[in-house]
């Protein structure tokens, strides 16, 4: 891993007897695409306003670099912001709201000119100049308040729901552009959002947060294929959750019963030690076959459960069948609509078996919350 | 899809028959209520008055404006004395009273609450008891009474009128434009001068105007707390009219009304100025 370019060491906020932020640490590399997501209230928004130095820390240390901040104002701190609301200032034009960072630090004004034209160039808006915010649409004052962050060209960008106001389609356009200016310049993005779409379209990692602590973090297809918590499972889509018991293990596999008595497996990594589990598989990953036939399908290889299909809806690209087990648990399946017509779909009341590779299942301690994102390797060092 | 026809004129509903032909004449109304003690004023200051009282209109003359600082010169240093105690009284109260709104918007200290109220109360309070109290208080610490307190008088009942109306404009201010500034570079001062003072400006001009139309023509407050030696215009008309008030505290007045007039004018083109000055091409 590159240098660290932010690093939080245990970093706590409270207001009051409310603790926004717990004991949270993290650290950022250089250039990467950073999400913060999580739902209202989980204290992702706090973690970014301390960052940038517009709440003062409880306790704990932040850093940009080599840097302490910790007790800087923001004006002192490499970071600059694209605020929820843009926050625009609306007695500027667009020019002197993108030169607003370089006139602070007296910059000759053919320099101002000549930078502000190519940011305005980066977020496609060139002739915009004279215009006031309140001229300007939604998502050009979007683009605005890029530009009048990333001209002062800032060690992190932070990026507090910015998108949040803009309609879907633009939202999507937004999100396809700010990748794109992310990796035409090349620095470190801070996003915090709680759309989780928008998390994993646009992050190389994400930290899910709840109750003001890091619940998992890591790449989006790692949070989504391997969820640690029932939290997280819940929060990045959707997925069917069992109970069970941890039996014996078997190879790189591991047997577990289920409370119904059925024996599934799963990656033996996955349960990390723990006894009595829940088990959990993604919808689309389960397989639906009519029951009699799946002899052909259903080899050792493959979990398999048995259930009665009792709702279908189809929504074009996939049906969405609910399927209740024997033991009255509701199961959630996706199947690709891989060709037209109803030769492929199941009716309500069809009995059905659900079969899947032991590796698409994972684990979710039962215990409780699986403790919260590894905490940095230095942290023994007080 | 059904055809639709003309509503009948009886058909319309209350209100807009109410606004189309009796609100007019209401405005009418209201504008001849608010004016026309202001023409009185005016054309009497034309008067070509006979003897002591310019009550009757006696015939037109442009005498008065003529003499208007030359005829009294008490008067003149009245108006002087007014001007003075307003302009002051006005600044400071201005200052002092942004400080004080910003203070109670902003931050949380000990004693904010009572003050919240407090600010109200020389607006509450009658006048006349203000007065009176002021005048004890004076008295009571022995100072001499002239100038400097009338202007201190007129600071401390000026401060709840710009603290009132700045507030008003300070709640809808959105702190974030401040974060902003900051983020960018700004230091607090710098932030203060480049961002809230611009936009909180309007409503710190509204105060001062406010302040300085209540200092001009106090008369109760500045009566009790102006001693026996200092005149202010509206002391020196009130002392006139016991034996006559002379056509050139008309010309005066009417001089006042036009600067203020002409000041507000000129305010109203600016403000709308800031909102249309805008390119035209607003389509995309």
């Amino acid at each position: 891993m590159p240098e660290a370019d932010v690093r939080l060491d245990r970093v706590t906020k409270r207001f009051g007897s409310f603790t926004a932020v717990d004991e949270l640490s993290l650290e950022v590399p250089e250039g990467e695409f950073f999400s913060l997501l999580g739902p209202s209230g989980c204290g992702k928004t706090t973690t970014l306003r301390m960052i940038g130095g517009f709440e003062e820390v409880t306790s704990g240390t932040i850093s940009l670099g080599d840097e302490d901040v910790t007790d800087l104002p923001p004006f002192k701190r490499a970071t600059n912001t694209v605020f929820q609301n843009y926050a625009l200032f609306p007695h500027l034009t667009v020019f002197e709201n993108i030169a607003f960072g370089l006139r602070r630090r007296k910059t000759p004004i053919g320099e101002i000119r000549r930078q502000v034209a190519s940011m305005l160039k980066l977020v496609e808006l060139p002739g915009y100049e004279e215009r006031r915010p309140n001229q300007v649409s939604g998502g050009q004052q979007q683009r605005v308040a890029l530009a009048r962050a990333l001209i002062n060209n800032p060690r992190v960008l932070l990026l507090d729901e910015p998108l949040g106001a803009l309609d879907l389609k633009l939202r999507k356009q937004m999100q396809v552009e700010l990748k794109r200016i992310q990796s035409e310049i090349g620095i470190t993005f801070i996003f915090v959002t709680h759309d989780q779409e928008e998390a994993m379209t646009m992050s190389d990692r994400i930290a899910v947060m709840r109750a003001g602590r890091i619940e998992q973090l890591g790449a989006p297809e790692e949070l989504y294929e391997r969820p640690r918590s029932e939290f997280v499972a819940g929060f990045l889509g959707v997925s069917n959750l069992l109970d069970g018991d941890v039996a014996e293990r078997d190879g790189e596999l591991v047997q577990i019963r289920l409370a119904n008595g059925v024996i599934i497996r799963a990656p033996a990594a996955a349960t990390n030690g723990a006894t009595k589990v829940r088990v959990g598989i993604r919808p689309e990953k389960l397989r639906v076959v009519h029951q009699g036939a799946e002899a052909a399908s259903d080899t050792a290889e493959t979990n398999g459960l048995d259930g009665t299909v009792f709702d279908a809806s189809y929504v074009g690209v996939s049906t969405q069948y609910l399927v209740k087990t024997a033991d009255g648990h509701t199961l959630t399946v996706y199947a690709q609509n891989l060709t037209s017509g109803a030769s492929e779909a199941l009716s309500e009341g069809q009995r059905v078996r659900l079969t899947w590779n032991p590796q698409h299942t994972f684990v979710i301690d039962d215990e409780g919350r699986v403790e919260s994102a590894a905490p940095l390797e230095e942290e023994s060092t007080t | 899809m059904a055809r639709t026809t003309p509503a009948p004129e009886r058909g319309r509903p209350f209100g807009e028959r109410f606004r189309r032909s009796l609100l007019p004449v209401f405005t009418a109304l209201v504008v001849a209520y608010l004016s026309l003690p202001i023409l009185v004023m005016i054309l009497f200051g034309f008067n070509d008055i006979q003897g002591r009282f310019n009550f009757a209109w006696q015939g037109f003359t442009l005498e008065h404006w003529g003499n208007v600082f030359s005829r009294f010169p008490a008067l003149n240093q009245a108006l002087i004395n007014s001007l003075t105690v307003a302009v002051v009284a006005t600044t400071v109260a201005t200052i002092l009273g942004t400080l004080i709104g910003l203070a109670l918007t902003r931050y949380e200290f000990r004693g904010r609450g009572p003050l919240n109220l407090l600010i109200f109360l020389p607006i509450a309070t009658p006048e006349i008891v203000l007065g009176a109290s002021l005048l004890a208080l004076f008295v009571s610490v022995a100072a001499p009474l002239g100038m400097a307190t009338i202007i201190i008088a007129h600071i401390m009942f000026n401060i709840s009128f710009v603290v009132v109306t700045v507030r008003a404009r300070i709640a809808g201010f959105d702190r974030h434009l401040e974060e902003a500034a900051m983020d960018l570079g700004a230091d607090e001062w710098t932030t203060f001068r480049k961002v809230t003072l611009p936009l909180i400006f309007p409503g710190i001009m509204a105060a001062a105007l406010l302040a300085f139309a209540l200092s001009i023509d106090d008369f109760v407050i500045t009566q009790f707390t102006a001693g026996a030696q200092t005149l202010t215009f509206p002391l020196w008309v009130y002392g006139a009219s016991r034996i006559g008030v002379p056509p050139q505290v008309n010309v005066m007045g009417t001089i006042i009304f036009l600067v203020a007039l002409v000041g507000i004018v000129l305010w109203l083109y600016l403000q709308r100025r800031d909102v249309t000055a805008r390119p035209t091409s607003l389509n995309e």
